[in-house]
């Protein structure tokens, strides 16, 4: 399956695809054919200067995806073409180190993220040593400071002498995002960055990633479950459920003009006082570990709509209104000659 | 007030540890009326825990109740004896921790966690045990069958929902919860509000919910008090005081979250942050992140004042006489 988004705008060649990319996991133990479909036929597309954000529920698949793109897994079926070039090609320990020296990882955690025995000094310096081998240490010193004071970490001299316990989880957030930084990444691959820190603290981050996307041409694969937050920085989203994806397009009008029921269940969760006064009857559904599965649609337990044919037949995604705009539902996108 | 079920009055709460104590409750006073549900909103390390284990009265050391009293139901609660404190605690009130894997155990099925906190209380019939059970669980839109599971089996949803059915087994009439959504997903997060306000509606409890996310509790709390650096600096009915906060600190957090709706809005969120409450800045507390500070507020420190529909610990609301 092709990315109609990427062939839309085919003037912005892609930084990263993806195509049909799929992984899979053994589990039940030695004697079980069970398997675990994390992420299925997965075909995305990240241009240079972009955010795209994947908002899902927990075990949509959201993580596998940030893994794959980082080389953490290898994929079961489909590939990564990085500015052109399949990461199958890149195998080497020099390559990939170079490789995820160029799309880094920013994890969720920023307590766990650092060593708290060695200050941030070390530990920007011992990640540029691995990444960067060609700089000098004065080199390495002046990139680490460059990068703190980047995501507005300053005095940045001070900071390198500190320990990871004498700075708030904010600002810990923030030396993760100048480590991905000090690397002079094209793609940063951040995983749920905000969703452990303050409200108060998140927007902050948020506003860091829009200015780096910005004024450092950086892209961002910004993982969340909250759309609101998707829909703050993102440039396009890809809503996943359960390892595939429901419905993706432009931010704004995938927001504006929601198609797949999934969404429209997202965008009515988020906590938002100036929405209007629905407290409706709740949803207690939760996405299913989808182990050896069948065809039919994964979302139909929990769906509204759901006809005969979202049992057996799995939706396809297809063109909304909008090029790039496409959903998969039978009944809110039905496919040419589909469905009547 | 002759409806206040609960009244907390002026309650102070110290941890000391070595050094300088830090006082994380200063002063909280505010009461609840029967069936009332009041959101307490922060950011970290404001005092919120603090307080909801003062008003539970577990607190353990290195905190202290320094003074106060928590009038519940007629009674202070200030200086009971643990076996007294025990035999009030689920069945008038109880609490619902953040973390459900802490306050569950893990070695127990769910239905034998029941059993026990209701033998604790003198119900001894296993029938009646059984019976209540699945009343509760239903209550929460839990199958049955999870009766039979151990905490690890269920989700982080379900383990909250079984948190909750617990808190209500024996029908209290006040229910504090700190935190209870914050580990799930906004979807799981939502639901789980909704049905804590639906039981709230439908069996009459008052709820006390803490949460750092304002948002959370827009549609759902009564009165709204917001919390910095261990004082109580906006209290008030909800909907006017997200229509129009009027601590500068309200403002701040209400400026810190991305909407769905409308028009995108570059946000700001709150610059800085919170106090070391063992050094805290003279005069006004939010002094240094305060966007509208004025010379006054290094000098004096100031108390609730009324203004619009709320009242606010601000001077920019002091009354001029
Ligand atoms: N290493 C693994 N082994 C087995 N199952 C896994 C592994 N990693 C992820 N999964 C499963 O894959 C699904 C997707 O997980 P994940 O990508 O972590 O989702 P998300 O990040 O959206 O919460 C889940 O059902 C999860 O249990
Ligand atoms: N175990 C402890 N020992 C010493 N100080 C503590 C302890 N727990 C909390 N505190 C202090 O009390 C303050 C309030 O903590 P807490 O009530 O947990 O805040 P919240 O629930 O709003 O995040 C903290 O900022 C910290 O200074
Ligand atoms: S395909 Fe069917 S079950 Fe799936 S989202 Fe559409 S209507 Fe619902
Ligand atoms: S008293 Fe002064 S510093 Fe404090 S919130 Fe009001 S204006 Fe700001
Ligand atoms: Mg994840
Ligand atoms: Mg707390």
């Amino acid at each position: 399956m092709t990315d109609l988004t990427a062939s839309a705008i085919a003037d912005h060649a892609p930084l990263l695809q993806t195509v049909g990319l799929t992984r899979h996991f053994r589990i039940g133990g030695l004697f079980s054919n069970a398997k675990l479909h994390a992420v299925d036929d997965l075909s995305l597309t990240i241009r240079p200067r972009e955010i795209v954000a994947v908002v899902g529920e927990s075990g949509s698949g959201k993580s596998t995806i940030a893994r794959l793109l980082a080389k953490v897994y290898e994929p079961t079926d489909g590939d990564i073409l990085f500015r052109g070039r399949s990461l199958h090609d890149v195998k080497s320990r020099r390559d990939v180190l170079a490789y995820r020296g160029q799309v880094p990882m920013v994890l969720q955690d920023p307590f766990a993220s650092l060593n708290p025995v060695h200050t941030i000094g070390y530990a920007l310096d011992r990640g540029l040593a691995l990444h960067q081998p060609t700089l000098t240490a004065t080199e390495r010193e002046a990139e680490a400071i460059r990068a703190l004071e980047a995501v507005g970490l300053s005095p940045a001299r001070q900071v390198l002498a500190k320990y990871p316990h004498e700075m708030s989880g904010g600002q810990r957030q923030r030396v993760g995002f100048a480590q991905a930084l000090s690397y002079k990444p094209k793609l940063v691959l951040a995983d749920e960055p905000v969703s452990m820190l303050d409200v108060s603290i998140r927007i902050g981050v948020l506003n860091l990633m829009a200015r780096l996307c910005e004024e450092e041409g950086i892209s961002f694969l910004y993982i969340t479950h909250d759309i609101a937050s998707a829909r703050y920085v993102a440039h396009r989203i890809v809503v996943m459920y359960a390892g595939r994806v429901a419905e993706t397009g432009p931010t704004e009008e995938v927001l504006r003009r929601p198609v797949h029921p999934y969404t429209r269940l997202l965008l009515s969760a988020v906590p938002d006082p100036k929405a209007p006064i629905t407290i409706t009857a709740a949803d207690t559904g939760e996405p299913p570990r989808v182990v050896n599965p069948g065809p039919g649609c994964r979302f139909r337990q929990r769906c509204p709509l759901a006809i005969a044919i979202c049992a057996t037949v799995t939706p396809d995604l297809t063109e909304a209104v909008v090029p790039g705009h496409m959903a998969a539902c039978h009944v809110t996108a039905p496919e040419a000659g589909m469905v009547a | 007030m002759s409806d206040a079920i609960l009244d907390v009055r002026d309650v102070v709460v110290e941890y000391t540890t070595s050094g300088e104590p830090a006082r994380a409750v200063d002063h909280v006073s505010f009461t609840l009326d029967r069936g009332e549900f009041l959101g307490i909103v922060g950011e970290s390390g404001c005092g919120k825990s603090t307080l909801l284990f003062a008003i539970a009265q577990l607190l353990s050391p290195p905190a202290q109740l320094v003074s106060g009293e928590v009038i519940f139901k007629g009674r202070n609660m200030v200086g009971l004896r643990e076996g007294e404190l025990r035999s009030i605690r689920w069945r008038d009130y109880s609490v619902v921790m953040q973390s459900a894997m802490n306050a569950l155990n893990p070695v127990k099925t769910v239905s034998a966690q029941f059993d026990d906190t209701m033998r604790a209380h003198g119900q001894t019939n296993a029938a009646g045990i059984r019976t209540r059970s699945r009343e509760v669980m239903a209550l929460v839109g839990i199958d049955a069958i999870h009766l039979k599971s151990y905490p690890h089996q269920l989700s982080g949803g379900m383990r909250q929902r079984v948190m909750i059915a617990m808190a209500l087994l024996l029908s209290p009439d006040l229910v504090v919860m700190d935190e209870p959504t914050s580990a799930l997903d906004v979807v799981a997060q939502r639901s789980l509000m909704v049905q804590i306000k639906e039981l709230q509606r439908k069996l009459g409890f008052a709820v006390i919910f803490v949460t750092h996310d304002m948002s959370l509790v827009g549609h759902f709390s009564d009165r709204l008090a917001v919390m910095y650096a261990g004082k109580i600096v906006e209290i008030g009915p909800t909907r006017p005081l997200f229509a129009a906060p009027q601590h500068p600190y309200t403002r701040g957090l209400l400026d810190s979250f991305p909407s769905v709706y409308g028009p995108k809005v570059a946000l700001k969120g709150i610059p800085g942050s919170p106090p070391d409450l063992t050094d805290l800045p003279s005069g006004c507390r939010f002094r240094p992140r305060c966007g509208s500070v004025m010379a006054r507020c290094a000098e004096v420190e100031p108390a609730l004042y009324p203004s619009g529909d709320t009242r606010a610990r601000c001077l920019l609301f002091e009354e001029t006489v």
